[in-house]
């Protein structure tokens, strides 16, 4: 499944389609569920908290780490958003994202908790948003 | 809805998340649909699959490769500063049901499209679906060159609730699927009142 446009721009790494050289759970020292945030949903946001700023030079950091405290810092970014903008599968993002919040660099608002439809009034703005696209 | 609080200063504004899904067959739009409203291009997450697809990946003759991936395609429409509606297509292979439960949970509704030539292929969407009792509005994708009918024979076809919207649609026009999600919200709502009113009264 590559992008339709990939041929067109010259690939960033020779053959990239062979996928990463890195397996993507080593990202996260084999740990495939975060003991805080072990059910992140899809649509949580994550938000950079304003102690987030010298992560570059935090050393306890994977490069990972700090590519998602950047992407947060300027718009609050969902996790499957997150997931794909650094490509990565959202079950090792989840992982990260946990240690973030761990380390108290980022928070995650919770999205409408299951069975419980979001209030009415919220409702009729999505429709009146629709509407007005 | 609760906001905590921010922090002092001008932290970013928290928004309210919501989703909407897009179930059906495989070809049937679904990536098209997501594409024709979405204000970024559908972007894809992908989840690794080791022992899962296993036995019906057939991975021969590809050295190196045991894990397959499953991408999910979604799209995002920012209806306001602070309320952001996402939609999810949902993987078409049956055997990636898991992934349905933890896309469906939170969800506000769903599209089930379908295409009236290979109806069959929606079945396990609007069985998942009616199972769990999401609101979903099937939508059929009226494809070029296929017969049209009318949204009852549809209904009829396939076996779906009286209350359950049956909606014509062009999954690659932007109105025609505006009007679609309007219908899911709509419906969702109908059924949130209709499922609040016998506790009030």
């Amino acid at each position: 499944m590559s992008d339709d446009d990939g041929q067109a721009a010259l690939p960033h790494w020779f053959d990239d389609d062979a996928g990463p050289v890195v397996r993507p759970y080593a990202m996260t020292r084999g740990r495939t569920t975060s003991p805080a945030q072990h059910r992140l949903d899809l649509i949580a946001v994550v938000i950079a908290e304003s102690r987030a700023e010298e992560t570059e030079a935090d050393q306890t950091l994977s490069p990972e780490h700090v590519d998602i405290v950047g992407l947060c810092r300027d718009t609050p970014q969902s996790v499957a958003e997150l997931a794909a903008e650094l490509d990565l599968p959202i079950g090792v993002v989840r992982v990260l994202i946990g240690d973030l919040v761990d380390d108290r660099l980022v928070h995650v608002t919770r999205p409408v908790p299951p069975a419980e439809l979001p209030d009415e009034s919220i409702l009729r703005d999505v429709i009146n948003g629709l509407r007005a696209l | 809805m609760i906001f905590k609080r921010s922090e002092r200063g001008t932290a970013p504004v928290e928004p309210v998340t919501l989703k909407i899904l897009v179930a059906g067959g495989f070809g049937v739009g679904k990536t098209t649909l997501v594409g024709a409203v979405s204000e970024i291009k559908p972007l894809r997450t992908e989840e690794n699959l080791s022992e899962a697809g296993r036995p019906v990946d057939d991975t021969n003759g590809v050295p190196g490769k045991h894990t397959t991936t499953v991408a999910m395609d979604f799209g995002r429409i920012t209806l306001r500063e602070d309320l952001v509606l996402y939609l999810f297509g949902t993987p078409g292979q049956d055997r990636f049901w898991f992934l349905w439960d933890e896309l469906a949970t939170g969800a506000l509704g769903a599209v089930v499209l379908a295409d009236t030539r290979r109806l069959e292929d929606c079945f396990a969407a609007v069985d998942y679906f009616e199972r769990r009792s999401i609101p979903f509005v099937v939508g059929v994708n009226c494809f070029e060159g296929a017969t049209r009918y009318p949204s009852d024979a549809v209904r009829h076809a396939l076996d779906l609730d009286e209350k359950t919207p049956v909606v014509l649609c062009d999954a690659r026009e932007k109105e025609s699927v505006k009007e679609v999600l309007i219908d899911v919200v709509e419906h969702a709502m109908a059924i949130g009142a209709a499922a609040r009113e016998p506790v009030a009264t």
